[in-house]
């Protein structure tokens, strides 16, 4: 096989009900948040990750297009697959979009249930304070 | 590699024996490489249907056409691997003998795959065939329909009956298989577990019937779970087809196909696995069209908007 190289080993769940090249697309966008996968790494080949889990070689195929689409990894002619520079801005900045999407959903349940303006951000600040008297 | 967009393509295909229909009003498409399963219970017609794509078994009516072509004609005979459990593995034979006699009856051998695949799989190429284990002479037979370089492979429960082990080992050389040359595959299987990473592609036939056939990304993407309290009244949103309901003294569980996104707030919405989208089908037993008429509102004539 080949030499180490600063990787990722994929798993696919097959119980999710997540579309398999979606979770392989997810894995890697995680790796890459969590510094395991920096711009300039190569991910392995289609068939290093047929042989390693026995997927389907259209799937990663897939994925690593949706990969390339999402501006996180790039083909180099003849060369492989690798993280771009910039995934990690590209990660994050979809990460940022996550958590407003969340807290806005989260208003918008608090609004319904009656919650005030003031006591939204009462809440808030005693989250941010890790204030105990919120935990229940 | 052939250029045709389509491996396997019925029409209006049948296949009755005496009185009974083993396959009925067969009509698909499997586009090329892809990688296609073909699920549902036993006596759905999946190994009826790929005896007929292999040329084994003549239809009673219908039409089929394989690599663009009729099957069972030589050109044809000669692009596609068919393998069953009835393994062509002929006792008496030495390994690397079988390998041998493999070479000498097919023009499109490769010797070079079919030995690395035997080495990968640590298979002594000097053993009887008949002394194997089960798991080993899948393997070989296996070794022996790839080596024939296909551009398409019709399998028949390739890995039925065997260990875990054995399995991964087989599906392992499968994939390797279509990473290498972009090999086609219909396979038919039980285990549904296995389709998820190994195909692409999904046929669900029942009592002799495609109930559904689609790419299986497309599949887990446009159904889900839709539960709701019972009595609230509450109508399923406009567009979607429900497959499958199961009530409960408190509510109700529909999978449904739907157009996405959904947003919907009314309905508590969950991703079904595929074993879950293909029992409901399998428990529906016909297309889901039968429940078209599953919109929430409804017009004047009943009819579907």
């Amino acid at each position: 096989m080949n030499d180490y190289r600063p990787g990722i080993h994929f798993r696919l769940d097959s119980r999710s009900g997540i579309a398999p090249y979606r979770q392989l697309v997810d894995q890697v966008r995680q790796a890459v948040e969590s510094g395991q996968l920096r711009g300039g790494d190569q991910l392995p080949s289609v068939r290093e990750v047929v042989t390693q889990i026995t997927i389907n070689p259209n799937t990663v195929h897939r994925a690593y297009r949706e990969l390339e689409h999402q501006g996180i990894a790039e083909g180099r002619l003849g060369l492989g697959t690798f993280i771009t520079p910039r995934a990690g801005d590209v990660t994050a900045a979809s990460s940022r979009h996550t958590v407003v999407a969340d807290l806005k959903q989260w208003t918008e349940q608090a609004r319904e249930l009656g919650l005030s303006e003031d006591e939204m951000i009462e809440l808030l600040r005693r989250l941010l304070n890790r204030d105990e008297r919120v935990s229940s | 590699m052939s250029s045709d967009a389509v491996v396997l393509e019925t029409v209006g295909l049948a296949k009755r024996f005496r009185s009974r229909w083993a396959l009925r009003d067969c009509t698909l498409s499997i586009p090329t490489g892809r990688v296609a399963a073909l699920v549902g219970p036993n006596g759905a017609g999946k190994s009826t249907l790929l005896r007929i794509a292999a040329g084994l078994t003549r239809p009673s009516e219908g039409t089929v056409r394989v690599l663009g072509d009729v099957p069972a004609t030589c050109d044809v005979m000669q692009r596609v691997g068919y393998l069953d459990q009835d393994l062509p593995l002929l006792d008496g034979f030495r390994v690397r003998e079988m390998l041998r006699f493999a070479e000498l009856t097919n023009p499109t051998w490769d010797m070079e795959t079919a030995t690395r695949y035997i080495t990968q799989l640590d298979i002594p190429l000097d053993v009887r065939v008949e002394s194997l284990s089960g798991g080993q002479r899948a393997q070989v037979a296996l070794t022996l329909c790839l080596a024939k370089q296909p551009e398409l492979l019709l399998l028949d429960e390739p890995a039925a009956a065997l260990d875990p082990v054995a399995r991964e080992d087989l599906l392992r050389l499968l994939m390797q298989q279509v990473a290498d040359h972009g090999t086609s595959v219909v396979l038919s299987t039980h285990a549904l577990g296995d389709v998820v990473a190994i195909c692409d592609y999904v046929v669900i036939l029942c009592n002799a019937r495609v109930v559904l056939s689609d790419d299986i990304d497309f599949i887990l993407e446009s159904h889900r779970f839709f539960t709701g309290l019972s009595h609230d009244g509450t109508a399923l949103p406009a567009g979607v087809t429900v497959i499958d309901e199961q009530r409960t003294t408190r509510g109700t569980t529909f999978l449904v196909r739907v157009e996405l996104p959904v947003d919907e707030e009314r309905w508590q919405l969950q991703r079904p696995t595929l074993d879950e989208v293909v029992l409901a089908y399998l428990r529906s037993g016909v297309a889901g069209a039968r429940h078209a008429q599953s919109s929430g509102e409804r017009d004047s004539n009943g009819e579907r908007r």
